[in-house]
């Protein structure tokens, strides 16, 4: 995304967020009927719900050469707009889910309406995820990790390269599709790792950090090596974003 | 018994356009050879090597213990299958008793490709698609990662691997482009016709 669209995109106010969206793929703007010269909006069930896709805090091409251009496009133009669209869409007929916030519905997973509870694990996940997933990366990244973060992380696995490793591992066994998370859960920090758009928060667990391990997300530059994407991943990590997660999921 | 990695039954750039020869290539030298690997070391630990791969992935279905001799098992199965369920100039609605079945069985040869895109593309995650003979009748089913029809006494006659490898270096998200493209030029019904004379 350029400079240009994310500025336009962030002074928007809601009155034209539809306009905004004609950026997004699935929707698209298109001339009205025949005599009317004006164009309009052509609204696509679901796409106009409370769930917008987030800009992406930085540029397309920001995380190089650890992360592509072309994959931060199709992951966030296209993987991430698509569970937008499909979470909208799921709850646009639930006029009081729509109040709630993504995380909500997640952690109550289990209450949401069973026709739909599937599309939104699926979808709700995929939208908080790389949602977090893309503010906790920076072009400014890497190094160790600062603040409580650093200390609570030596405190339960050792070291910071004990850690990485542990991280590392969660990421390289999740076969298929999934993610390796560091999670508060009970108070404590721990390495999981979820299946397809699984969020922690629908096991009650919060998600400090967490690594996109779907081919998609490494797969143009990394091939088959998910191992190599995992190690070269901690260049672009957000140490202070991170830290500022888990400053807010312990007070 | 060491199951030995095939080689494709045709040249790694004999899909193109369809499918590239650096997907191929990976898919098949690197994806598809490291689960044959594992698989032959984890058959050895497990005890199991004098049992046929098949006979494995039946045996250990649904056992979490066995879980990841069961996901490379399956995955090497499902890979050598999934080459034969392809060939040059294939796809297309087939003739002959094949496409009698399907008629019979699901309406109409886009019926079937109606259901067959739309378990394609719902599998979530990584997966696969399939046609399989199920007590006779013809039917379309999806499987999660690694699982195969075997595991449910289903005959699989056709499939489709969903991974995202095996279509993100020629058409990235565009997931459905390539069931399309499967179904028009890739699909080869000759393999359906000798898996429905062998069940
Ligand atoms: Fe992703
Ligand atoms: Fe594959």
């Amino acid at each position: 995304m350029s400079v240009d669209r994310r500025q336009f995109l962030f002074f928007l106010g809601a009155s034209a967020r539809a306009m905004a969206l004609s950026a997004v793929p699935g929707c698209t703007a298109t001339a009205t009927v025949a005599g009317n010269s004006r164009s309009k909006m052509e609204f696509v069930p679901g796409e106009n719900g409370p769930f917008e896709l987030p800009p992406l805090p930085y540029d397309y091409d920001a995380l190089e050469p650890y992360i592509d251009a072309e994959t931060m496009r199709f992951h966030h133009d296209k993987h991430h707009a698509g569970y937008t669209r499909n979470l909208n869409s799921a709850i646009s007929s639930y006029p009081e889910l729509q109040e709630k916030s993504a995380e909500e519905l997640l952690r109550n997973i289990e209450s949401i309406p069973e026709e739909i509870r599937k599309t939104v694990r699926q979808n709700g996940g995929g939208y908080v995820n790389h949602k977090m997933f893309w503010e906790i990366m920076s072009p400014d990244g890497g190094g160790v990790p600062t603040g409580a973060i650093a200390a609570a992380i030596d405190d339960r696995f050792g070291s910071f390269e004990a850690f990485k490793e542990e991280f590392e591992t969660a990421g390289k066994t999740r076969f298929g599709s999934g993610w390796a998370w560091l999670v508060l859960k009970d108070g404590n920090l721990e390495v999981i790792n979820t299946l397809n758009q699984n969020s922690p928060l629908m096991d009650g667990n919060y998600p400090i950090m967490g690594n996109d391990v779907w081919e998609h997300a490494y797969y143009l530059k990394y091939r088959n090596d998910r191992g190599e994407y995992l190690r070269q991943w901690w260049n672009v990590v957000n140490w202070e974003e991170i830290d500022r997660r888990y400053e807010m999921a312990i007070a | 018994m060491a199951y030995a990695l095939p080689d494709l039954p045709y040249d790694y750039s004999a899909l193109e356009p369809h499918i590239s020869k650096t997907t191929l290539e990976f898919h098949h030298d690197k994806h598809h050879n490291k689960y044959v690997n594992t698989y032959n070391e984890l058959v050895k630990e497990a005890g199991m090597d004098d049992k046929s791969i098949e006979e494995v992935i039946k045996a250990i279905a649904g056992d979490s213990s066995q879980q990841k001799l069961f996901n490379n098992a399956a995955q090497a199965w499902n890979h050598t299958f999934f080459w034969n369920s392809l060939k040059p100039g294939g796809g297309g609605e087939p003739s002959g008793e094949v496409g009698d079945k399907i008629k019979a069985d699901f309406g109409s040869f886009d019926k079937f490709k109606e259901e067959f895109s739309t378990a394609a593309s719902t599998q979530f995650g990584s997966g696969w698609a399939w046609l399989v003979l199920d007590g006779g009748s013809l039917k379309v089913v999806k499987t999660p990662n690694a699982v195969n029809p075997l595991v449910d006494g289903q005959t699989p006659l056709l499939t489709l691997d969903v991974w995202e490898h095996a279509y993100y270096l020629d058409y990235q998200n565009a997931r459905a482009k390539f069931i399309e493209t499967f179904l028009s030029s890739l699909a080869n019904w000759d393999f359906v016709k000798e898996n429905m004379a062998k069940a």
